[in-house]
C-alpha cells in the first residue's frame, strides 16, 4: 500500500469540522460533563435501577422476572426458571452487552441459548455466580443479576438481523431526539449489536423512520452481509411512538445527553431495553451526518423544554434527512452539486 | 467557555511560577539545566613556610576576594597544632593561624577549590581613599614630564594607564621612564603615576592558573577604577583583556603573608585543574540547594528520582489518549510498566513483560474453568505472577542471564490485573482486541519510557521539581481540549466515502 493510499484513509480536521462531526473529546467535555449530572449516572449504569424508574414512569420495557442479589439466592432460582421457555439473564452493571445470557427455548431439562447451544441449570447458576462476583461489571465490582422477559423480536426485523436482537439507538439531547440508527447483528459481530464488533448500522431519517444509508466497519453497505436483505428499504413502523418513548426517557433520567436503546416487540411494540449516559459516536457514521449542527440548534432553544409531543414534532421537522439544519445546507450543496 | 479568564490566568501563573522558580534556583545555586554540563575546577594550594622562634606566633595569609569569573566552591586548611580563625583586614579576607609556642620549620596549607565560571559576576568594591604619593627630585620632574606626554593622548583613566605603560616599555627608550624604573618597580611606578594624575588605581597580586604548576609566586598587576569596575593592567604590556586564568589574590591588604614570631617566612602556590560535572560542583558549594529533594536521605532520593518521573509518564498517557486517541488497558497501567522499564531497560523489560503476561494468560485460561470468585481469582493471579517471576529470576541467574533479576521491578498486582482484564477481553471480544489493547498499552508504555529515560528530562524533573507546575499547566490545558483526536481523523474519514456517494 502506497503512502498516498494510506493518506487517503485520513481526513483533515477541517473536513470533520465542516461536516459537524462530534469528536470524543468534545462529547466528553462539552456535552456529557455539562449536561449529564454525575448524580444521575447510577440510574442508567445500573440496569435494574433503570428498569425501576422506567416502569414507574409507565414507559414500556421488558418485564422483570427476578433479581438475585446474593450467592445464596441463586439456589432459589430453579423454581422460578423451571417453567420458563424464554428469558434473559443480565448483570445490573454490565457494560457493552457483557454478561448477557439469552435463553430462547427449552429442550427438556436443558436450556437452549440463542446460539443453539444447550446448557444445564447448573451453567445458568454458574453464570449468575460470575455476575455476582463482578466478572462483567466495570472495575470488577460485585454486582446483581436479574432475569427479564425475552423480547419477541418483531418478524419484520428478524429477517434483517443475523442472530441477535436488532435494536434502535436514539440519541436524545435535552429531551429532543437528534439522531437515530438501527443496529443489526451479523455473523461477524457474533450476534452482538455493537458497531465496532462488526454489526451493521443503518441510519434512520428522523422524520419518517426510513433507512437512509448503512455502514459496516465504517464502510458503506447496501445489503446485509449474512441475510442478503436490501437495507435501504427498511422502514420502522410506529416511528412517532418510538420517538415519544425515547424523548420521555429524558424526563425520567434528567440526563441531557442520552442514548436510548429500543427494541421492537412483536406484541408490545417499542420497548426501552437500556439507557446510556455515554452513547458512542458511530451513529454519525451510520447516518453520514455530524451531530454538532443538530446539538447546537437545540442549544439555541429555551432552557425549558416543551412537552414530549412538541419536542418530537420539532425533531421530526428539523432533523429530517433531506431537510438538514441551515448550518449544514451549504456544505451539502458543495459536496452534491 | 465559562471561567475562561481565570483558567487562563491560572495556566499563565503556573507556567511563569514554574519557569521563574527554576531560573531563580539556577541563578542562586548554579544548578545546571543540563546533566552533561561540566565545569573546570581548579584546586589551588597555598603553602606557608616559616621557622618558629619559640615564641607566640601569629600567621596572617591574605585570601582571594569574591571576584567575577571565579566561584570559590570550597576552602579547607591543614595546620596541625595551630588555632585558626577567618578574618578581614582592610577589606581583604584573611586566614589567621595562631599558636602559643612555635619552634623549628613549619608548613601551613590553605586549599581552595575554584570553578572558572565566566557567567559569575561579583560587584567590584569602590576604591578606598589613597594618599597622593610625594615624589623626591629628580623623580618628581620625571614623573611630571611623563604625565605631560601621556595626558594629552588619553581620554580617561584606563587609556592614560595604557599610554603610560607604553612609555614605560624599554623599546621606547624614554629617558624619564628609565630613570623612574631604576627607582621603582613597574607596577608601583604605574600606580603612583596614576594616583598623581588623580586616577583611582591600585596594585594587586594575582595568581596565574596553569595546570600542574608548583611553587608559583603571585604576579603584580595594576588596576584602574573606571565605570564602577576595576580594569586590570599589566604595567609593561598594557591592558589585560583575557583575565580568565588570573585569580586575584591580594587587592586591599599591604601584603600576602605576615608572620609574627617567626622568620624565613614565605608562601608559594601549587595548582591542578580537573573537569567535573557541574551538578556535583554546585552541590559541593551549596549543599542541599536550600529547600530541595537533596535534603532527603540518599535512599529516599532514589525513590523520588522515580516519583518525579511519574508525571512525565502521566503526561504521555494524557497526550496519547486525548490528542492521539489510543486505547490502553487500564488508564495509568502503561506508566507503571514504563517505570519498570526504566529499571530493566527496554528490550529485557518488554520481553519479560510479554513472558509473564503470556504465561499468566495461559494459566488464567485454565482458571476460568474453575469458576472462582473474582477476588480469589485476582489473588491466585498475584501468586502466579510472583511464581513466574521467581522461577525466571532463579532460572536466569543459574543460566547466567542477569536480566532475569530485573523482573522484580514489575508491579505485580498491576500485572495480575492486566492478565485478568486481558483474559476477559479475550473471552468477550476475541484475541484481536487483546492485541489491540495490549499493544496500545505497550506502545504508550514504551513512549513514556523513552520520554522518561531522556537524561535531560530526569535531570530537570529531579533538580527542578518546580517545573512540574508547567507540566500541571499542560495537563490542565489538555484536559480542556475538545478538538478532534488524531485517530478520529481516520475513523471519520469513512464519512468521506460514505457521504460522497450521496444519500437518497
Amino acid at each position: 500500500m502506497g503512502l498516498k493510499d494510506w493518506l487517503s484513509g485520513w481526513a483533515p480536521p477541517s473536513y470533520l469540522r465542516d461536516n459537524g462531526i462530534l469528536g470524543m473529546n468534545r462529547r466528553n467535555g462539552d456535552y456529557i460533563s455539562r449536561y449529564n449530572s454525575r448524580s444521575r449516572y447510577p440510574l442508567v449504569d445500573n440496569k435494574l435501577l433503570t428498569k425501576e424508574v422506567v416502569e414507574k414512569a409507565k414507559i414500556a420495557a421488558p418485564k422483570l422476572i427476578d433479581v438475585v442479589r446474593a450467592q445464596y439466592e441463586i439456589e432459589h432460582i430453579a423454581p422460578r426458571v423451571e417453567n420458563l421457555e424464554q428469558f434473559v439473564v443480565k448483570p445490573a452493571n454490565g457494560s457493552g452487552g457483557k454478561g448477557i445470557l439469552v435463553i430462547t427455548a427449552r429442550d427438556g431439562d436443558l436450556f437452549v441459548k440463542s446460539s443453539g447451544v444447550r446448557i444445564t441449570l447448573a451453567s445458568i447458576e454458574r453464570h449468575m455466580t460470575n455476575i455476582l462476583s463482578g466478572l462483567h461489571s466495570l472495575g470488577g465490582k460485585p454486582d446483581v443479576a436479574f432475569i427479564e422477559t425475552l423480547v419477541q423480536v418483531s418478524k419484520y426485523f428478524a429477517n434483517y438481523s443475523y442472530e441477535g436482537v436488532p435494536d434502535i439507538r436514539i440519541i436524545v439531547f435535552k429531551g429532543y431526539p437528534v439522531m437515530g440508527m438501527l443496529r443489526l447483528a451479523t455473523h461477524q459481530s457474533d450476534g452482538k449489536a455493537n458497531l465496532h464488533q462488526g454489526a451493521v448500522g443503518v441510519g434512520l431519517d428522523l422524520a419518517t423512520g426510513k433507512a437512509t444509508m448503512a455502514v459496516q466497519h465504517n464502510k458503506r453497505v447496501t445489503h446485509h452481509p449474512d441475510t442478503g436483505r436490501l437495507l435501504e428499504e427498511i422502514e420502522i413502523g410506529n416511528w412517532k411512538q418510538l420517538l415519544h418513548l425515547a424523548a420521555r426517557c429524558f424526563e425520567v433520567t434528567r440526563l441531557g445527553y442520552l442514548g436510548c436503546d429500543i427494541v421492537i416487540d412483536e406484541a408490545r411494540g417499542p420497548l426501552i431495553l437500556e439507557l446510556n449516559a455515554r452513547p458512542g459516536l458511530a451513529v454519525q457514521i451510520a447516518n453520514g451526518v455530524g451531530l454538532l449542527p443538530r446539538l447546537r440548534l437545540i442549544e439555541t432553544l429555551d432552557d425549558f423544554p416543551g412537552s414530549v409531543e412538541e419536542r418530537v414534532e420539532f425533531s421530526m421537522h428539523h432533523f429530517a434527512t433531506n431537510r438538514r439544519p441551515e448550518l449544514q445546507s451549504s456544505l451539502w450543496l458543495s459536496t452534491n452539486p | 467557555m465559562a471561567h475562561r479568564g481565570p483558567f487562563l490566568f491560572l495556566i499563565v501563573l503556573l507556567v511563569i511560577g514554574g519557569i521563574g522558580i527554576a531560573f531563580y534556583r539556577h541563578n542562586i545555586y548554579a544548578i545546571p539545566f543540563s546533566p552533561d554540563e561540566e565545569q573546570l575546577v581548579w584546586q589551588v594550594e597555598a603553602r606557608v613556610q616559616f621557622t618558629g622562634n619559640g615564641e607566640p606566633t601569629n600567621v596572617y595569609l591574605a585570601l582571594p576576594p569574591d571576584q567575577s569569573g571565579f566561584r570559590i566552591v570550597d576552602a579547607s586548611r591543614a595546620s596541625s597544632g595551630f588555632g585558626y580563625a577567618p578574618g578581614v583586614r582592610g577589606g581583604q579576607l584573611q586566614a589567621h593561624w595562631s599558636k602559643r609556642e612555635v619552634t623549628g620549620d613549619q608548613s601551613l596549607f590553605y586549599k581552595l577549590e575554584i570553578v572558572a565560571d565566566p557567567n559569575y559576576s561579583a560587584p567590584d568594591a569602590p576604591p578606598t581613599i589613597r594618599t597622593i604619593p610625594s615624589w623626591r627630585e629628580p623623580y618628581g620632574t620625571a614623573a611630571r614630564q611623563l604625565l605631560d606626554t601621556a595626558l594629552p593622548l588619553s581620554a580617561g583613566g584606563v587609556s592614560l594607564a595604557e599610554q603610560l605603560s607604553q612609555l614605560m616599555s624599554p623599546t621606547r627608550g624614554d629617558q624619564n621612564a628609565s630613570l623612574l624604573l631604576g627607582e621603582f618597580s613597574a607596577p608601583e611606578l604605574l600606580q603612583n603615576l596614576l594616583l598623581t594624575a588623580d586616577v583611582p588605581a591600585r596594585t594587586v597580586q594575582a595568581l596565574k592558573l596553569e595546570d600542574g604548576r608548583r611553587r608559583q609566586d603571585l604576579a603584580t598587576f595594576v588596576q584602574v577604577y573606571e565605570d564602577n569596575t576595576w580594569h586590570l593592567l599589566d604595567a609593561r604590556a598594557g591592558r589585560v583583556h583575557d583575565s580568565s586564568d588570573l585569580l586575584l589574590w591580594l587587592t586591599d591588604a599591604p601584603s600576602v603573608l605576615d608572620v609574627l614570631g617567626g622568620r624565613n617566612s614565605r608562601v608559594s602556590f601549587s595548582m591542578i585543574s580537573a573537569v567535573r560535572p557541574a551538578l556535583a560542583v554546585s552541590q559541593e558549594q551549596y549543599g542541599d540547594f536550600g529547600f530541595s529533594l537533596y535534603s532527603l536521605p540518599i535512599a529516599e532520593q532514589g525513590v523520588f528520582k522515580l516519583i518525579m518521573l511519574l508525571p512525565i509518564g502521566a503526561l504521555v498517557v494524557v497526550f496519547m489518549r486525548i490528542i492521539v486517541g489510543f486505547k490502553t488497558s487500564g488508564t495509568f497501567m502503561p506508566v507503571l510498566i514504563a517505570l519498570a522499564f526504566l529499571q530493566t531497560d527496554l528490550l529485557p523489560g518488554l520481553s519479560s513483560f510479554l513472558l509473564v503476561v503470556g504465561i499468566g494468560l495461559m494459566i488464567r485460561y485454565y482458571l476460568s474453568n474453575l469458576n472462582l470468585l473474582l477476588v480469589a481469582r485476582i489473588a491466585v493471579l498475584v501468586l502466579i505472577v510472583i511464581g513466574i517471576i521467581t522461577t525466571f529470576s532463579v532460572l536466569s541467574y543459574r543460566l547466567g542471564l542477569i536480566e532475569g533479576l530485573n523482573m522484580t521491578f514489575f508491579p505485580m498486582i498491576i500485572l495480575a490485573w492486566t492478565i485478568e482484564r486481558m483474559s476477559i477481553t479475550w473471552e468477550e471480544s476475541g484475541p484481536k482486541e487483546v492485541v489491540v489493547q495490549g499493544g496500545g498499552s505497550l506502545l504508550v508504555a514504551t513512549i513514556a519510557y523513552l520520554a522518561m529515560s531522556v537524561p535531560v528530562v530526569s535531570h530537570l524533573a529531579f533538580n527542578f521539581p518546580e517545573l512540574h507546575l508547567v507540566l500541571l499547566a499542560i495537563v490542565l490545558l489538555l484536559g480542556r481540549y475538545t478538538g478532534y483526536r488524531l485517530l478520529e481523523l481516520r475513523r471519520f474519514a469513512a464519512f468521506k466515502s460514505a457521504t460522497a456517494e450521496g444519500v437518497p
